[in-house]
């Protein structure tokens, strides 16, 4: 599909996730007492089909996108109830695509992305009715944070530095802007979190391999089964370096070998340090549970573990090209603005008036 | 590089000399067999690859051993770019021509534009969407190949095969993927850089149907090209438990006075621990491509 403004959008949808946690948290509500069971344990009884050399049958095309966000907003119980269920969805669904004018220059273009490019999926709860992604801690919400080291405090400030220069439409190099606006990941490194659109995956399988093909960017990650080592310590990917088995009929895939560039592995995650552990259970036809869990001793107290739904997609509807480097026209516009800018203040962005 | 080099060499080497074997021992042949024209598929003894799932088995780690990426035609040993700089580090070693009759038939102007092209590969202007991709080799961009360059690039792809009606072809140049769709009617809904490709079995051959590719990219670096009408039919044909057969024909009457064709072997990766690894360039281009919009560049 066409690029042209995609790289900025998935900064935008980033920023929106982020956000709109943060407002959903700030708002307060009635907590909920129901004891319903989270989507982990659900339908447990149902046998996935075999592909014809054994394996249980995960292929096909699917979609992991949800309004419900990775962590549980303040005041909300571990699920909501019918009556309660419409409301949550509409201020999620409010908060990630509402119009609205009201914010600084950068919270209204994040804004501008509307349900115009919004996957409808990504507009309602998990069908379990959870309030977060995040279902262990059993709070919903991330562990408490390790002090970082002075120098992941340096490279965390560097970062931070370079998205204010980002938002104030000044980034200074190429190199400065984030991996998913330079093209070289966005969704596909793990863990598959949604965002506004493209959260497409296809699953192939052969004797001996997994490969999960993310739509965002059209990296595949070829996992073989056969029980070999990981790569040596010393070859690091963008991706990591991984390897599955089946536990029953459960996937399970373990993740190492990332990249020490900062920003690399989810949410500033110490790359050195991080091991991730993804577990896809198919529970009905058209149905995964796709659950991950971080452990990295550097950023958390604790490891912490989400459960995301995956919905098999119509096969009419496909999985296409997503190209990003090749036609990545925003990122000379965001250069050459930051440049005109430079020369001309009075093109600096200016707060929007309320 | 060293370690990995030979690594990478001596299994394809290996792999080459099995393959060498199996010719002269079964067909009588010499060795020598020279323009890759010379012995279609149907010379060979026949192979009956390995069944799954009631098709021919083609899944495997792959490898071309050809050199052309650098040019299709017959090439001679040159230096690469920048020999002040790199040496003989540099170098893009010599190689035949894979093509059917030598020479790719060109109509007089489009020839013309090729050696525009190899004259430009170097070039790079990205200042203006319009005329973004007017400059350049697509590889040195590090730009999704197309096929059938992908195919021929010095990196090997893996073939996945299962039990759905899609091969998934993963390449390790940029991490490149495409989707070969089996007997799918549907046409391309629109041009992608790796294109619309359907497949379906001719006997234990794979034959897949590509269009709807963008129109940017090349054949190699010697500025070989096509316009957004190109047709490419494929077909790979297992040979032996170690390569197979790859041909295309590749058709484009806006460029060429008539269909043209390649031909040459894919090798099977034989390293216990073989496996794509990951070759995201797109990092080495951003000074390239970006570097004179920086600040204080200019």
């Amino acid at each position: 599909m066409n690029c042209r403004w995609l790289s900025s959008i998935v900064t935008a949808a980033i920023a929106a996730i982020v956000m709109s946690s943060a407002l959903v948290v700030a708002q307060t509500a009635k907590t909920d007492k129901s004891g319903a069971t989270p989507g982990k344990t659900a339908a447990k009884s149902w046998t996935p089909k075999k592909t014809p050399w054994g394996d249980p049958d995960l292929q096909g095309v699917w979609n992991d996108a949800t309004s419900t966000p990775l962590q549980r907003p303040a005041g909300k119980g571990e699920v909501v109830e019918d009556t309660e269920a419409s409301k949550f969805e509409e201020d999620l669904a409010y908060d990630l695509s509402r119009d609205r004018r009201d914010g600084g220059p950068e919270v209204d273009v994040n804004r501008a992305y509307n349900e115009h490019w919004m996957d409808s999926r990504r507009l309602k709860i998990t069908n379990d009715r959870r309030t977060s992604l995040i279902v262990d801690p059993a709070d919903g919400r991330l562990p408490p944070a390790v002090p970082l080291s002075p120098e992941r405090q340096k490279q965390r400030a560097e970062r931070q530095a370079a998205a204010t220069r980002f938002n104030a439409g000044m980034p200074n190099t190429p190199q400065e802007l984030t991996l998913p606006v330079r093209c070289i990941t966005r969704t596909d490194s793990p863990p598959y979190l949604p965002t506004i659109y493209n959260n497409d995956f296809q699953i192939f399988q052969s004797p001996g391999y997994v490969v999960i093909a993310p739509e965002m960017i059209h990296s595949a990650r070829v996992i073989p089964l056969d029980g070999r080592p990981h790569i040596g310590p010393a070859l690091k990917q963008w991706l990591g370096d991984t390897r599955g088995h089946f536990e029953g009929s459960t996937l399970v895939l373990e993740t190492t070998n990332f990249r020490s560039d900062d920003g690399t592995v989810y949410q500033g995650a110490n790359p050195e340090a991080y091991k991730i552990t993804e577990r896809f259970t198919r529970v009905a036809d058209d149905a995964i549970n796709y659950e991950f869990t971080i452990n990295d001793p550097t950023t958390w107290t604790k490891p912490w573990t989400a459960v995301v739904p995956w919905t098999k997609i119509d096969p009419k509807e496909q999985m296409y090209e997503y190209m990003c480097h090749e036609d990545n026209f925003d990122i000379v516009h965001l250069l050459t603005g930051a440049r005109a800018r430079e020369k001309n203040p009075s093109l600096n962005l200016q707060p929007t008036k309320r | 590089m060293g370690t990995r080099f030979w690594r990478v060499i001596t299994p394809l080497g290996f792999a080459l000399m099995i393959a060498v074997v199996w010719f002269s021992s079964l067909t009588g042949q010499q060795a020598r067999a020279p323009r890759a024209t010379a012995t279609a598929p149907a010379a060979f003894p026949a192979y009956k690859a390995p069944r799954l799932d009631g098709h021919p088995d083609l899944n495997g780690i792959w490898q071309a051993f050809v050199t052309a990426n650098i040019d299709l035609e017959d090439h001679e040993a040159q230096s690469g770019p920048y020999p002040e700089m790199l040496g003989a580090y540099g170098g893009w070693p010599a190689g035949q021509s894979i093509i059917e009759g030598g020479t790719i038939p060109y109509k007089p102007e489009a020839l013309a534009k090729k050696k525009q092209n190899a004259a430009n590969r170097l070039k790079v202007d990205v200042s203006n969407d319009r005329n973004w991709h007017a400059l350049g080799d697509p590889e040195m961009k590090c730009y999704m190949p197309g096929i059938p360059r992908a195919t021929y690039m010095p990196f090997p792809f893996q073939i996945v095969q299962g039990s759905s009606s899609y091969i998934l072809m993963a390449y390790e140049f940029a991490t490149a993927t495409r989707t070969i769709r089996m007997d799918w009617k549907q046409e391309a809904p629109t041009d992608t850089w790796m294109g619309w490709s359907r497949g379906h079995w001719e006997a234990d051959t794979l034959v897949v149907d590509v269009t709807g590719q963008r129109e940017e990219t090349w054949f190699d670096r010697a500025g070989n090209y096509h316009s957004d009408a190109l047709h490419v039919v494929e077909r790979f044909t297992p040979m032996s438990p170690y390569h197979m057969m790859y041909e295309a024909t590749i058709e484009d009457p806006k460029v060429f006075t008539r269909p043209w064709k390649i031909r040459f072997p894919l090798y099977r990766r034989m390293e216990p621990n073989a496996q794509l690894l990951e070759y995201k360039c797109v990092p080495w281009t951003e000074e390239m491509l970006y570097g004179k919009f920086k600040k204080g560049a200019s």
